[in-house]
């Protein structure tokens, strides 16, 4: 799998992917700099990664979103090119349209590090393919505005067209997302995007890898 | 030039003999730009003149140390070729006036001075005092302090893994904030911060110069009142994005040979930045002003010298270099500019718009500050304890503690701090030290802060030097061997003598407890005058210390593993509850003498349990202080989920046996199996050590009393913050 991690400035977790890519696919992904003019060619996956892109003083991945590299980014999206985008990566997908819907302030207005208990609610697609469906999984979350929004129509069609990728179990849900979202496939489910890290448990030493076999699902199908 | 007088110096906080000693040393009056720049050398904060002559007693080597005091942070060999680099220092003032900046632009401080040595800083950790929960102002500044930690701290992508909060009435006026930084770095790529050499060029970094935190050193170095409020515009504002984008050019550039000495601008800017790096150079530096970007238009030398504009750095390059570093900070979007040149002439020269306005002997400003052997007296003993009734029932005693100010869960704070970025972190907050793995290897380091600082008010020379023995505890608690400490004394006003005998006794405890343990104090920070209205704060010296692990699989956890085994307690208990939280929450009594300590005896039972982790016998540990044995073994038991049947030994009081904070004790869980093998190599090794309970089904259980619920003890033990905080 010939992947690309795109570094923009105060991106904070693109070593942590980094590492659990290489540690999944043997070698290790070309960090591409947002000023970059364009992605390296034939690439199988696109990562965007947590952090605080140019410091998240606006609406979070706003600035992200108009950075020179994205419009390589978008342009490859649309040719079908995957894109797993975490925490600030998944606002930035949020931010260019690739991915509906907003993520708010979290509804008590704090930053929230913990681990959370998350389903897999559907294991069928490259991303979670090494998942059995409805699997109960604790991944960490570390953000301060990872709360899901989008209208009914959208929230409906997202539940009704299976792109809803993760949900926080009930009584867990640690940012008042709507309909306890954690994570979201664009339509054609080669994007993908979730607040949780799970670059974070993909190591045993850590104690946890519930988060591993998203990397391991993409290495057996893009590889 | 504005000449300076003596009324304008003792506005700018120097006395009267300070003032006659410039004009000594000048040889002429100085102007004003001349005489803030000495105001801010000679202040408390950057001069250490009244704790000096105490600090230098301190026992700052050991074959594994690279640097002690004197740099930005001291540095450690943990093998590998890998070193770490690690300072705590506090952001006190700043942070009462203004909590989210103040506490803020502490994290950010304390980073620059690890990264600007060559490290990736891979953990922070804080110690925080608040006053009392009911004080109108508590609320606001823990959540302020708590917000802006995690506002650096998190943009920055460094985990915040350890800290410690304690409430009490003396910190009413006066919180203290300390933070601390450790990183990584490689032992042949150690940076300082001699500005060696004459004729090499003096290079500005990173943010621009503005009009905020001029005189913060000064502030920080005097008695709040009522008005200091007032002293707002003095609190610098944080920009975390640019600091880490600071952080990665310097690492970026580091990676060449370009550079002779680089320092951060911290308290004093441009001014203490300029004057150590020449001082520690042996040479001269010359700075041309009107090459300083500045924020705003029209600023004078004296603005630019004494601004403390945060995230930015001073480096001196080899000649020729400067192209291709300043390539690297234009990728990084940073200000980059040649600001000056080190001279042969040992004098800071400043020159702006054609003209000199300022031209000071190095040496006067390092060298030559004043230095002072205050008066100090013996501070008053407590009288002994007299007699504390018992309570009726210990169990239910224990249920009221764990929901107390200084023993009740602290998930509120550390929930908003990433303490998992950089995926290393192994253990996180809520153990006894945390434990972060040293990136691409088996290998990890420990960390944790402490200091009880009611012990120190009571008996200030056992009270430092049980601060030191504690951190070492918690760092052999989780199976790391401690290496080396980094100490933030936190005081009130030094004129005042008994004032200054905490702190002379304090320092003298310290250096006691490093030696006997072995245990070198490698960097550290002093912060005095802590006092609002003449009330000073308890005599806090924070102690940060950094351990090792070899191999990070063999460490060990608090939570109860299985139920069935055996609990062990490690040391002598006495029941000492002299200035214990059971006397003073329970009771509501400060007295007593601080519980005793003998270093051999903490040096012996530490090192046993050390052994039995490493030996993986034992399933879990945790030391055991505030609160004594029943806390300990509370935490374990709600940390797991795992109740235990415990028996009260003969010959004590039940509170004294179970609320006791009798020194050098480790609460450790054993398969039943192992456990009489456990007591018998303690008998051999000469540590005293006894069963005391099992573990099992999901209550507490004391013998003769009704058990308790373990769930409803976390209820109770994590439902205080978020009820203080109005978010329960």
């Amino acid at each position: 799998m010939k992947a690309a991690v795109v570094v923009f400035p105060a991106s904070n977790c693109d070593r942590d992917v980094a590492t659990a890519l290489t540690q999944a696919n043997g070698s290790p992904p070309k960090m591409v700099w947002h000023q970059d003019a364009s992605l390296p060619d034939d690439l199988d996956l696109i990562v965007l990664p947590g952090g605080f892109s140019y410091g998240d003083y606006l609406r979070c991945g706003a600035m992200a979103a108009h950075s020179p590299i994205m419009r390589d980014v978008i342009a490859r999206a649309k040719e079908g090119t995957p894109i797993l985008g975490i925490c600030n990566g998944f606002q930035v997908l949020c931010e260019t349209g690739l991915l509906p819907g907003v993520l708010m302030r979290n509804a008590h207005l704090k930053f929230v590090s913990r681990d959370v208990h998350m389903t897999v609610e559907g294991a069928n697609t490259m991303f979670t393919a090494r998942y059995k469906p409805g699997q109960r999984i604790n991944i960490p979350v570390a953000h301060g505005d990872g709360n899901y929004f989008a209208d009914k129509g959208t929230l409906d069609r997202l539940e009704g067209e299976g792109q809803v990728a993760f949900r926080y179990v009930e009584g867990e849900n640690p940012n008042g997302a709507a309909r306890n979202i954690a994570g979201i496939y664009n339509e054609k489910r080669t994007i993908l995007g979730l607040m949780p890290h799970p670059e974070r448990h993909a190591d045993p030493l850590l104690g946890c890898t519930d988060g591993k076999a998203i990397f391991d699902s993409l290495v057996s199908a893009l590889s | 030039m504005t000449a300076a007088t003596l009324t304008h110096a003792i506005d700018h906080g120097l006395s009267e003999d300070e003032w006659k000693h410039v004009l000594r040393v000048m040889n002429r009056t100085p102007n004003m730009t001349e005489l803030g720049i000495f105001s801010v050398m000679w202040s408390e904060h950057c001069s250490y003149k009244s704790s000096r002559v105490h600090l230098k007693k301190l026992p700052t080597s050991a074959p594994w140390v690279i640097q002690g005091p004197g740099e930005n942070a001291g540095v450690i060999d943990i093998g590998d070729g890998d070193a770490i680099i690690f300072k705590m220092e506090s952001h006190n003032h700043p942070s009462f006036i203004e909590p989210y900046q103040g506490a803020a632009t502490g994290v950010g401080g304390i980073m620059r001075d690890v990264f600007t040595m060559g490290a990736r800083p891979i953990a922070m950790l804080n110690a925080l005092r608040f006053g009392e929960p009911t004080h109108p102002k508590t609320q606001h500044l823990v959540s302020g302090v708590v917000a802006g930690i995690g506002g650096y701290g998190n943009c920055m992508g460094v985990p915040t893994v350890a800290g410690e909060v304690n409430f009490h009435k003396a910190y009413n006026g006066n919180i203290l904030v300390n933070a601390m930084c450790v990183g990584l770095a490689k032992t042949n790529k150690i940076f300082l911060s001699a500005a060696k050499g004459s004729g090499n060029p003096v290079v500005y970094v990173g943010s621009k110069t503005g009009r905020d935190g001029i005189h913060g050193a000064t502030m920080a170095s005097a008695e709040f009142d009522d008005a200091s409020e007032e002293k707002r515009p003095t609190v610098q504002v944080g920009d975390p994005f640019t600091e880490k984008l600071l952080l990665e050019a310097c690492l970026e550039l580091m990676a060449t040979d370009a550079i002779v000495g680089i320092q951060d601008m911290g308290a004093a800017g441009l001014t203490s930045s300029s004057c150590e790096m020449a001082d520690k150079g042996g040479s001269g530096i010359e700075l041309n002003l009107d090459h300083v970007p500045c924020r705003e238009k029209g600023m004078t030398p004296y603005e630019m010298m004494l601004s403390e504009s945060q995230e930015r750095m001073l480096m001196v390059l080899k000649p020729g270099r400067e192209k291709e570093a300043e390539k690297i900070f234009k990728k990084w979007e940073l200000d980059f500019a040649v600001i000056g040149v080190t001279t042969d002439t040992k004098r800071l020269v400043l020159n702006f718009k054609g003209e000199t306005v300022a031209d000071i002997p190095v040496a006067a400003l390092a060298d030559e500050a004043p230095l002072y052997e205050r008066p100090w007296t013996e501070p008053e003993r407590p009288k002994p304890l007299g007699e504390v009734p018992e309570p009726k029932s210990i169990t239910e005693t224990l249920s009221k503690l764990v929901a107390t100010p200084d023993l009740a869960s602290r998930r509120w704070i550390y929930e908003q701090y990433d303490s998992t970025v950089m995926a290393d972190t192994v253990q996180r907050p809520g153990g006894d030290a945390a434990i972060v793995r040293i990136h691409g290897t088996s290998k990890a380091i420990a960390t944790k802060c402490d200091v009880t600082p009611r012990y120190v008010l009571a008996d200030p020379y056992t009270g430092g030097a049980q601060a030191v023995a504690e951190v070492w505890r918690n760092l052999t608690a989780v199976g790391a061997t401690p290496l080396a400490i980094t100490d933030n004394l936190n005081f009130g006003n030094p004129q005042r003598p008994e004032i200054m005998g905490q702190f002379v006794l304090a320092v003298r405890g310290i250096g006691d407890a490093c030696r006997a343990l072995d245990f070198p104090v490698v960097s550290g920070n002093v912060s005095l005058y802590n006092e609002t209205n003449g009330q000073a704060i308890l005599p806090t010296p924070a102690i940060g210390g950094v351990g090792l692990l070899k191999d990070v699989t063999k460490h060990a956890t608090i939570p109860f593993k299985a139920p069935g085994e055996t609990i062990l307690v490690i040391g002598e208990t006495k029941g000492h509850l002299g200035q214990s939280i059971y006397l003073r929450e329970i009771h509501d009594r400060e007295e007593g003498a601080a519980p005793p300590l003998d270093l051999k005896v903490e040096r012996k039972n530490g090192d046993f349990v050390r052994t039995l982790i490493g030996e993986r016998r034992v399933t879990a540990v945790h030391d055991c202080s505030d609160g004594g044995i029943a806390v300990a073994i509370a935490e374990m038991a709600m940390a797991s989920g795992i109740g235990a049947t415990l028996t009260t030994p003969a010959n004590f009081t039940r509170h004294g046996f179970w609320f006791g904070e009798d020194q050098s004790r480790y609460v450790v869980t054993a398969p039943a199996a192992d456990a009489d093998r456990i007591l018998s190599d303690a008998k051999l090794a000469g540590v005293p050590a006894q069963k005391q309970g099992t573990t099992g089904g999901n209550a507490w259980k004391l013998d003769g009393e009704d058990p308790f619920p373990t769930a409803r003890l976390r209820e109770l033990n994590e439902a205080w913050l978020p009820k203080l905080m109005g978010t329960a």
